[in-house]
C-alpha cells in the first residue's frame, strides 16, 4: 500500500546462462519494496526494472506462490527458502529485511540437481525416486469401499504428517552432503504406516533407497539440516523410520 | 446450428450405466498399438494418463511443470465431496445430483451431472486405496465435514491440503506408469497449437521451455485437461502459470468455447496488498463452517479495530440474508453480498474492499485447540500473508477470480466438436452448469480421469484406425511453422511496455466491466477497449531474449497474446447473455438483489466458433433439459 514505507536492497544473485556456463554473481538494487511484497513480487519488480533497461530477467522457478506445488527454490543469504520457520520463498514476506540490507540469492545447489539457468534446476532425480515405488500398486477401479480397511487415527495422522511434504528439494539443498534422504524417508514412511502400504513395504524401501543412491544423492550424517529447511516441518524421524524399514527389508 | 450433446435418454439412474455398455470395446490385444496423448497433469490429466495407460494405451502425457505433481489442482485446500452418506444424515446419489445441478442454477446437463454424483462414491475408494490420508476418526472410519451449498456432511478431507494429496494419489499411480513404460512423460512443455488434419485431432505442437524448440507429437486422441481461464483478471487464485493457451489454441483450429462468462468469484480470499500482486491466496471455503461474515453496522465504525466494534453494532450479513444457509451460501451467492456490503461502503481494510471473518464465537463454544486442529495450517497461512492472528481478531476476507465453470465445449464423451479431442476437468464447461459448489472440482476431475475418459475415448478409438497420421505430415510442420512465426513476432516488436503491465490493464479492465457484476454498458466498453488495447500490445510489448532458450518473459506474452483474444470472446458471452445466472450476475436481471434467470429465452450452452482474431463468432446452442430437477429459482433464503 502507498501509505506505507518503502525500501531499498542490494540483491547480489547468482546469474548462469545455461548447465554450461561457469556462472557468476550479479549485483542489482530493489527500489520502492514495501513491507507487503512477498519475495518473489520483489523480484518481479526487479525484473521490470532489468526489461526497462533492455537486460535479461532473472529467471526463477514459481507457479502457485501459495506454498504448496514446490516449485519456487531459491537459497537466501545462505539458507533454502531463507530460513523462516516452514515457510516456502513465495510466502517469504519483506517485512522479515530491513531497509538497506543486502541479500545473497542462489539456486539450490545439489550434484543431483543441476543448474539450468540462473536460479533454475533440474529436480527430476526426486520424480525418478517416486517413480522407483513410492506408491501403492492398486489399479484404477477394483478396489474396496472406502471404509472396508480401518485406519486408527494415530496411524493416519502420521501417514499425513509424512505426505506434507511439497518435493522443493529444500532438504537436499540444505544438506551438507547434497541428501535426500529426508523426501525419500517421508515417501517410505507415509505408505509403512498405513495398512494399504504395507504389502510392499519390503520392496519400495529397497527399491527408493537404490534410485537414491543412483540418482547422485548423498547420505545422512545427522546434521538435521533437513529438517530446518523443510517449509512443511517434515521431521527427521522419517529417517529414522526409513532406516528401520531398510532393516527389516533385509530380513524380509 | 444445434448442438446435439448426444446425452443417453430414459431413466436417470440408468444413463451411464446403460451408456458403458453401448460402447464400442477395443480388444486389449490392440489397445498398445492406439497412441493416446494428455496435456496437464493435474487432477483429470494425470488420473486420465495413469488410468489410459493401466488400460494398455501407449499415453504421451505433458506439463509445463517442472514435474507433473505440481499441477494447480495442488491448491485445492477444503475438501472432495461424494454421496457415501456415510454420516447417515440424508444424503444420497440423487440429492448430490440434485444439489449440484441447483447449485449450477439449472444450466448444467443434467445426465453429466447424475454420473459425477454416481462415480463420486468410486473416485474415494480410488483414493483410499492408493494410500491418500484422508481424516479420520478415532475409530479409523473416514471423517465429513459440511460445504457451502448443502445441508448434508459430504466433504472428505486431509488437513488443510486436500487437493495436494488427492494430486499425490493420481501423480503416484501416473509414476507407477510411468515406470512401466505405458506412459511417457515430458515435463516444461507448453503445448501452443493442435494439429488438426481432415477434420481430426491427430496431434499438437509443443515448445520445449528449456531449450525453446518446437516439437511434434502425433497420436490417434488428444486429451486437454489444462485448467482454467481465470488469471484474465490479473487477479486471481490461479498459479502464475496458468493460462488459456491451450484450449484457446483449439478453439482457434475449430473447437467451440461454451459459455465463457460463467467465472467464479470466491469469497474468501486474502485481499490485494498492492497493484504488483497479481496471486491472491484463498483461504478454503470451510471456513464458514466456523466464522462468521460481518461488517459493521455504521459506516464510521470501519476504521476501528475489530474488536472494538460492539456485538449489536456488526452486520453478519450472510446470517440476516440467508437465514436457512447462514454463512454456507453458495460461493456466488456469498461474494456478491460481500461486494454489497462493500459498494455500501462498510468494507473494512485498505480500500474498504473487505469484510471480516470471525472466529470468536467457535473458540468460545469448542476452544481455541479444536479451531486450530480443524484448519491450524489455514490460520498460519493467513499470518504469513498478513501478520495478523486470526485467532485474536477476525480475518479480512474479499472475493477474487478462482474458477472457470466455461470450457471447451464437449459431448457426453467428453469429446469436443473436432472428432479425437477431448476435453477434461476444469478446462471443458461440463457439469457446474453456471456455479460450482464447493469441493466439487476435485470431484469432477478425477470422475472426468479416473473414471469417464478411460470407457468413452474407447468407444471412439475403436472406430478408427491407429497410427493413420505421424508427425512428420505437412499439418504438423505448418503448426510449428505458424508458432515459431508468432513468437518471433513477439521477440521483435521491442516496444516500450512489459508483459505484467499489459496483462494488469487488460486483468483490470475484465475485473471492472466483466467481474462480479456486469451490464450492458460495462461490457460495451469493454469489447472496444479490449482490441484497442490488443493493438497496442502488439505494437508495444517488450520481451527480451529470444527465442531458443529458457524465456520466461516469452512464455508470459504468448500467453497473455491468447487471454487478449479471449478476452473479448468472454465479454461477447456475457454480453449476449441477458439474464443473471449462478457466476454470471448481469445487474439489469435481478429480483431484489437475487440472480433472475430467463429460462424462456437462455436455457441453452452457449458455444462459440471462432471466425477470425476480431471477427464476430458464431453462436451455437445446446438446449438444456430438466426432466428430473424441476427449474426454480435457486433460493438459499
Amino acid at each position: 500500500m502507498s501509505d506505507h514505507k518503502t525500501m531499498t536492497l542490494t540483491l547480489i544473485v547468482w546469474r548462469q546462462k545455461g548447465p554450461s556456463d561457469p556462472g557468476k554473481f550479479e549485483t542489482y538494487t530493489a527500489k520502492g519494496i514495501t513491507e507487503h511484497h512477498s519475495f518473489l513480487e520483489m523480484l518481479d519488480c526487479v525484473n521490470e526494472d532489468l526489461i526497462y533497461s533492455g537486460k535479461e530477467p532473472i529467471v526463477f522457478d514459481h507457479d502457485c506462490r501459495e506454498g504448496i506445488c514446490g516449485m519456487c527454490s531459491q537459497v537466501i543469504n545462505g539458507l533454502a527458502h531463507g530460513g523462516r520457520d516452514r515457510t516456502t520463498v513465495c510466502q517469504l514476506h519483506m517485512r522479515t529485511f530491513k531497509d538497506g540490507d543486502t541479500i545473497y540469492i542462489e539456486p539450490w545447489r545439489a550434484r543431483a540437481f543441476p543448474i539450468i539457468k540462473d536460479l533454475v534446476c533440474d529436480r527430476t532425480a526426486l520424480d525418478t525416486i517416486v517413480q522407483a515405488g513410492a506408491y501403492v500398486s492398486c489399479h484404477t477401479g477394483g478396489v474396496p469401499d472406502g471404509n472396508a480397511i480401518l485406519i486408527p487415527k494415530p496411524a493416519a495422522d502420521e501417514a499425513m504428517d509424512a505426505a506434507e511434504c511439497v518435493g522443493c528439494g529444500a532438504c537436499v539443498a540444505g544438506c551438507p552432503n547434497g541428501a535426500a534422504m529426508l523426501f525419500t524417508g517421508a515417501k517410505v514412511s507415509q505408505f509403512a504406516v498405513i495398512p494399504q502400504g504395507k504389502a510392499e513395504a519390503a520392496e519400495r524401501v529397497k527399491a527408493l533407497t537404490d534410485a537414491m543412491t543412483e540418482c547422485g544423492f548423498g547420505n545422512c550424517t545427522n546434521h538435521y539440516e533437513c529438517q530446518t529447511a523443510c517449509p512443511k516441518g517434515i521431521n527427521v524421524k522419517f529417517i529414522a523410520r526409513m532406516n528401520r524399514e531398510f532393516l527389516k527389508a533385509q530380513f524380509s | 446450428m444445434i448442438l446435439d450433446g448426444k446425452c443417453p435418454t430414459g431413466p436417470i439412474q440408468q444413463t451411464w450405466d446403460k451408456h458403458r455398455f453401448d460402447l464400442k470395446l477395443v480388444n486389449p490385444a490392440n489397445k498398445r498399438k492406439y497412441n493416446v496423448i494428455v496435456v496437464g497433469t493435474g487432477l483429470a490429466g494425470g488420473a486420465a494418463a495413469a488410468s489410459l495407460g493401466e488400460l494398455g494405451y501407449n499415453v504421451q502425457a505433458f506439463c509445463y511443470q517442472d514435474s507433473p505433481r505440481r499441477a494447480h489442482s495442488i491448491a485445492a485446500q477444503g475438501g472432495i465431496n461424494a454421496a457415501k452418506n456415510y454420516p447417515n444424515d440424508g444424503d444420497s446419489i440423487y440429492r448430490l445430483f440434485y444439489d449440484t445441478i441447483k447449485g449450477g442454477d439449472f444450466r448444467a446437463r443434467e445426465a453429466d451431472v447424475w454420473r459425477l454424483a454416481q462415480v463420486s462414491n468410486n473416485i474415494i475408494d480410488q483414493c483410499v486405496a492408493q494410500g491418500v490420508p484422508f481424516a479420520r476418526d478415532y475409530a479409523g472410519y473416514l471423517d465429513n465435514r459440511s460445504f457451502g451449498g448443502a445441508q448434508v456432511s459430504r466433504t472428505f478431507y486431509a488437513r488443510g491440503q486436500t487437493g495436494q494429496q488427492l494430486l499425490l494419489g493420481a501423480y503416484s499411480a501416473l509414476s507407477r506408469q510411468i515406470k512401466l513404460g505405458t506412459v511417457k512423460m515430458y515435463n516444461r512443455r507448453e503445448m501452443l497449437d493442435l494439429v488438426v488434419v481432415d477434420g481430426v485431432a491427430r496431434g499438437i505442437t509443443v515448445r520445449n521451455l528449456i531449450t525453446g524448440e518446437m516439437e511434434s507429437y502425433a497420436a490417434d486422441a488428444v486429451c486437454l485437461a489444462t485448467g482454467g481461464y481465470v488469471n484474465v483478471f490479473y487477479l486471481s487464485t490461479n498459479a502464475m502459470g496458468c493460462s488459456v493457451t491451450a484450449a484457446w489454441k483449439a478453439h482457434k483450429k475449430g473447437a467451440y468455447f461454451a459459455n465463457p462468462c460463467y467465472t467464479q468469484i470466491h469469497p474468501t480470499c486474502i485481499p490485494q496488498a498492492g497493484d504488483y500482486q497479481s496471486k491472491l491466496t484463498l483461504m478454503s471455503e470451510s471456513l464458514r463452517n466456523d466464522g462468521r461474515c460481518w461488517v459493521p453496522k455504521k459506516k464510521e465504525d470501519c476504521g476501528k479495530h475489530p474488536n472494538e466494534v460492539p456485538e449489536e453494532d456488526r452486520d453478519y450479513y450472510l446470517e440476516r440474508k440467508y437465514p436457512s444457509f447462514g454463512n454456507l451460501a453458495p460461493r456466488d451467492i456469498a461474494s456478491r453480498a460481500a461486494k454489497e456490503q462493500c459498494d455500501d461502503g462498510r468494507g473494512v481494510g485498505p480500500g474498504g474492499r473487505g469484510v471480516y471473518l470471525d472466529f470468536s464465537t467457535s473458540i468460545k463454544r469448542v476452544g481455541a485447540d479444536t479451531i486450530k486442529e480443524r484448519y491450524g495450517n489455514l490460520f498460519e497461512m493467513y499470518e504469513k500473508i498478513t501478520d495478523e492472528d486470526g485467532y485474536k481478531r477476525p480475518m479480512r476476507m474479499y472475493p477474487a477470480p478462482h474458477y472457470s465453470m466455461g470450457g471447451l465445449w464437449v459431448d457426453y464423451n467428453l469429446m469436443s466438436n473436432i472428432p479425437g479431442l477431448f476435453v477434461l476437468g476444469e478446462a471443458n464447461f461440463s457439469v457446474h452448469g453456471a456455479n460450482r459448489l464447493g469441493a466439487s472440482a476435485l470431484m469432477q476431475g478425477l470422475a472426468d480421469g479416473y473414471f469417464v475418459i478411460p470407457y468413452t475415448i474407447g468407444g471412439y478409438l475403436a472406430t478408427v484406425k491407429p497410427g493413420e497420421v505421424k508427425a512428420d505430415h505437412d499439418e504438423f510442420k505448418n503448426s510449428a511453422a505458424d508458432v515459431k512465426a508468432e513468437q518471433e513476432k513477439l521477440l521483435s516488436i521491442n516496444g516500450n511496455k512489459t508483459v505484467f503491465e499489459f496483462m494488469r490493464e487488460l486483468g483490470g479492465l475484465m475485473w471492472e466491466n466483466c467481474g462480479m457484476a456486469r451490464t450492458k454498458q460495462s461490457l460495451e466498453i469493454n469489447l472496444k477497449k479490449i482490441p484497442a488495447l490488443r493493438e497496442d500490445f502488439w505494437k508495444n510489448v517488450k520481451v527480451t531474449g529470444t527465442g531458443a532458450e529458457f524465456n520466461q518473459q516469452l512464455e508470459n506474452a504468448g500467453r497473455t497474446a491468447d487471454f487478449f483474444e479471449f478476452a473479448e470472446l468472454m465479454c461477447r458471452d456475457a454480453y449476449h447473455r441477458n439474464e443473471s445466472c449462478g457466476g454470471h450476475f448481469r445487474e439489469e436481471y435481478q429480483d431484489q438483489g437475487e440472480a433472475e434467470r430467463d429460462d424462456a429465452n437462455f436455457c441453452y450452452v452457449g458455444a462459440w466458433e471462432f471466425k477470425g482474431v476480431g471477427k464476430e463468432p458464431e453462436l451455437h446452442k445446446e438446449p438444456l433439459k430438466f426432466d428430473n430437477v424441476h427449474l426454480a429459482v435457486r433460493s438459499y433464503k
